[in-house]
């Protein structure tokens, strides 16, 4: 039985009230949903509210989901705005520069030159570079960061992630190239710092 | 990256590191990269950029989590 199969006959067994079902759901799909959380809301506490959130939220309002899209899709999107919703309480600034700059506007050039693309082939292993990967995720601008996180980070496909968001597919696409060219330009400075001082 | 050239290929680098690109696209930035150093380096980054997120180590739930979800969710005694 496909994942999706499988979804569906959970989610049968849900609206029926069986609560082993409701157990299969969070063991399949705490992991993906507190990832998602906590690369949103910067925060291991207010992820896992979120998480705590997101299924309470999605047991309730189980009969309103009309399975169109795959649980979850749906899971991932309820995540997603009870994250923008704490987000937007505790800093309300940060809105503010994100929706000054729309990010489906045209694409920004590249400011940095440096190649560092032969430098960082083993330094994954350094826990300085995977914390300021981590930490220029967290720089992105708010919707730049949904769609990187979902499509890059989770996995989701286009499709998926356009449904998750309630945006076109074409904005999915532009906002991930755009959350690429930014993180590259935070590494290349990254990684210049150590240039300089070499 | 002043260029024209480069400015009108910068909106296709991400199809053409995903394989998804069109062919014409493909021959078109190759062709401006074997000439164009700022925009393979752009490339290469943008690609190891990528490379190393989709290896980034998975966040993990702090410990407890899961118990605190399952208690809020009332499933405990579902507990696996």
């Amino acid at each position: 039985m496909s994942e999706l199969d499988s979804d569906r006959n959970l989610l049968e067994r849900i609206r029926r009230g069986d609560k082993a079902a409701c157990n299969e759901c969070v063991q399949r799909h705490a992991p993906g949903i507190y990832r998602l959380a906590v690369r949103l809301v910067r925060d291991p506490s207010e992820a896992e509210d979120v998480m705590q959130e997101t299924f309470l939220n999605a047991f309730k309002a189980i009969d309103r989901f009309d399975g169109r899209s795959e649980l979850r899709t749906w899971l991932y999107r309820i995540a997603y705005n009870a994250a923008m919703m704490r987000f937007r309480k505790k800093r309300p600034e940060f809105v503010s520069i994100d929706s000054s700059e729309d990010p489906d506007d045209a694409i920004p050039a590249p400011r940095r030159f440096l190649d560092w693309s032969s430098r960082a082939e083993d330094e994954l292993q350094r826990a300085e570079l995977r914390a300021e990967l981590e930490k220029a995720i967290g720089e992105l601008p708010e919707k730049l960061r949904a769609v990187f996180v979902l499509r890059e980070l989770e996995g989701l496909s286009t499709d998926e992630t356009a449904t998750t968001l309630g945006v076109t597919i074409e904005a999915v696409k532009t906002r991930l190239h755009r959350a690429r060219l930014w993180l590259r330009e935070s590494l290349t400075g990254y990684f210049q710092h150590y240039v300089t001082q070499e | 990256m002043p260029h024209e050239d480069c400015r009108h290929l910068l909106g296709g680098l991400s199809d053409y590191l995903d394989g998804e690109a069109s062919a014409e696209l493909c021959a078109e930035l190759r062709r401006h990269m074997a000439g164009c150093e700022k925009c393979r380096i752009v490339v290469d980054t943008l690609r190891k950029t990528v490379s190393l997120y989709r290896r980034l180590p998975e966040p993990e739930m702090p410990e407890g989590a899961r118990d605190r979800l399952y208690k809020v969710l009332d499933l405990s005694d579902y507990r696996r």
